[in-house]
């Protein structure tokens, strides 16, 4: 630390406290690591100085009033920088801060924190959060998932198998009675859910108050049929908490088991609407409306498998984590990262799948992880061997736009699920078999055979983006 | 058609397709157990249970002997197989799958009870 500490005038950070290469991080520490690009000619130590401490006690100048305080326990501690393997100019820079500093079961209060000021700071060209280790006795300050994927499976009588849904398309346009209709008959058909998509509100063309009857009414006829517990995720998201609470209480009062909100609607009214699905015995479906605003770009931002944490920590039953096969991004390798900081309740670093951090969930309800985005029955082999059993596959496309009609695209959906999950169940090789497990499931339905005839083909093979740092190298056996 | 469980998309299965699932049961160290019922509403959580589940039973022929002995003493319910995971953070069903079926299926329809603002309250009840 530098002679005249509190001299007034320009200190660097790294002479201030924030800079401790010696500090062992304490277990009730929250620890972040972040990928900084500092600007030609900054230390990388004085950048992960100034991270910590722009997420945490300093400001540009030395203030005498940090000496009315125990500055020492509040300021943050950059104890270890490194740089990136095989990208010259970004640094990994790992940050502990005391548990002290944060408001029990805030996730807004977390993340003004860790991610409220330092993202624009100029010394830097770019910044993003990779990961966090959220200790236990600050995990345990949240309430969590509302219901978690236990008792959905328990609620809905649902067992040994993904469950299926399917986004309503098109996204915008469609009445309430025509809304209605491809709920009722993607349900009828086999799936498990309907989901209004996330810029379904309550726009002119559609109420929200008529979708849901006509939804109901839909998700309802379907039960009757199959004797099967089914559900549409009712989006309440609107403008306002109250108004948001209206929408959901008429979710319940209609019978509906699941609700939904976006990403869009911030961390606070999610941390309240989960509080509600808790209360009402709804479960709360999340879709992750503009996170690739700051999740995609692995130079700056914040890490989806952040997210994910936020998120497991404010309280949702579902949330959206990505396909790798489908339309959206998606690494296979950071993505079987996402799936388990969702559903684990012990995860241990890997960075071959960009988990830097141990995590304790201390028996905080695990998520269930959604695929959604360009998948399609003639994949099901690749999904099962992906994501297991406690996944939510929706089908949304690959489902209405069936030639057969909507019914039939859920039928071969279901059928195509099924299939492949008996013959997992068989000792069949899935990748090897999979696709021969399919042709011999279409041979008795004629809706998967056409739906097979119709995708079978596509893939959407591009670069991902965001991906580990550190590939594994394959050791020959 | 009830479509209950893991498998109502595909053809019957099986003994030998049913030994097949309860095998990997078995080797996840699931036991099984078998229920039986005549009404399959979809909010029947609690089926007659098939004697208690087959905690140290490793041999699916044992199953098997079950399931035949359940679909001949109830052939006219639904006969389900269970496998049941006690793992830490599970503590719940693992698979549950048809493997008997009446020959006159379970029917159910919706009645409505109309309220108030288009308001309807919803009830799933049995016609056969």
């Amino acid at each position: 630390m530098a002679e005249d500490r509190w001299g007034a005038g320009v200190l660097a950070y790294a002479d201030m406290g924030y800079w401790q290469p010696d500090y062992v991080p304490r277990d009730t520490d929250v620890l972040a690591v972040f990928r900084m690009t500092p600007q030609d000619g900054v230390p990388p130590e004085e950048a992960g100085a100034a991270v910590a401490g722009e997420s945490s006690t300093a400001t540009w100048t030395v203030v005498w009033t940090d000496r009315l305080t125990a500055h020492d326990h509040y300021q943050a501690k950059c104890y270890r920088v490194e740089p990136v393997v095989g990208t010259p100019g970004q640094f990994l820079a790992y940050i502990a801060y005391d548990l002290d500093l944060f408001e029990e079961g805030s996730v807004a209060n977390l993340t003004s924190s860790i991610i409220g000021n330092v993202f624009g700071f100029k010394p830097l060209k770019a910044l993003r959060l990779e990961d966090m280790r959220i200790p236990v006795g600050y995990v345990k300050t949240f309430a969590g998932p509302p219901h978690g994927v236990v008792m959905e499976r328990e609620y809905l009588g649902k067992y040994g198998r993904p469950l299926l849904g399917a986004t309503v398309k098109p996204k915008l346009g469609l009445s309430a009675r025509n809304y209605g209709r491809v709920v009722y008959e993607a349900l009828r058909g086999g799936l498990d859910f309907t989901k209004d998509d996330e810029n379904i509100n309550s726009q002119p063309f559609m109420r929200w108050r008529d979708r849901f009857l006509f939804g109901m009414e839909a998700v309802n006829r379907a039960c009757a049929e199959t004797g099967e517990i089914k559900g549409h995720y009712l989006n309440v998201t609107a403008g306002t908490m109250e108004e948001m609470y209206e929408r959901a209480d008429f979710a319940r009062d209609l019978g509906s088991v699941v609700v939904m909100v976006d990403l869009t609607v911030g961390y606070t009214a999610i941390q309240s609407m989960s509080a509600w699905a808790r209360r009402n015995g709804v479960l709360l479906h999340l879709h992750r409306a503009g996170h690739s605003t700051f999740t995609r770009q692995k130079s700056h931002g914040v890490s989806f498998r952040v997210l994910a944490k936020w998120l497991r920590l404010a309280g949702v039953d579902h949330l959206h984590a990505g396909t790798v096969v489908g339309k959206l991004e998606g690494d296979p390798a950071s993505v079987s990262g996402f799936y388990d900081v969702l559903r684990e309740d012990r995860i241990e670093a890997d960075p071959s799948r960009g988990l830097y951090f141990d995590q304790e969930w201390a028996a905080t309800a695990p998520v269930m992880p959604v695929a959604s985005g360009g998948i399609h029955a003639g994949q099901m082999h690749q999904l099962l061997d992906l994501f297991g059993d406690d996944v939510v596959l929706q089908f949304g496309g690959g489902t209405i736009g069936h030639p057969m009609g909507i019914a039939a695209g859920a039928e071969a959906n279901r059928v195509a699920l099924e299939a492949m999950v008996k013959a997992r169940n068989a000792g069949r090789d899935l990748l090897r078999e999979g696709p021969e497990v399919l042709r011999a499931a279409a041979r008795h339905c004629p809706a998967l055979d056409a739906a097979l005839a119709t995708w079978g083909e596509v893939t959407f093979d591009y670069a991902s983006t965001d991906t580990p740092d550190v590939a594994v190298t394959p050791v020959p056996a | 058609m009830i479509t209950q469980g893991m498998f109502a998309y595909l053809p019957p299965l099986t003994d030998e397709e049913i030994a097949e699932q309860v095998s990997w049961a078995m080797d996840h160290g699931w036991p099984l157990s078998l229920e039986h019922t005549d009404d399959p509403h979809p909010r029947n959580t609690y089926w007659s249970m098939w004697d208690l589940p087959m905690f140290d039973v490793g041999d699916p022929t044992a199953v098997l002997t079950e399931v035949r002995r359940a679909r001949e003493a109830f052939p006219d319910h639904y006969v389900r197989v269970n496998a049941y995971d006690a793992r830490l953070g599970r503590q719940t069903t693992a698979m549950s799958f048809l493997v008997h079926r009446p020959a006159v299926e379970a029917a159910y329809r919706l009645v409505r009870s109309e309220g108030a603002d288009r308001r309807i309250a919803y009830t799933v009840e049995r016609v056969r």
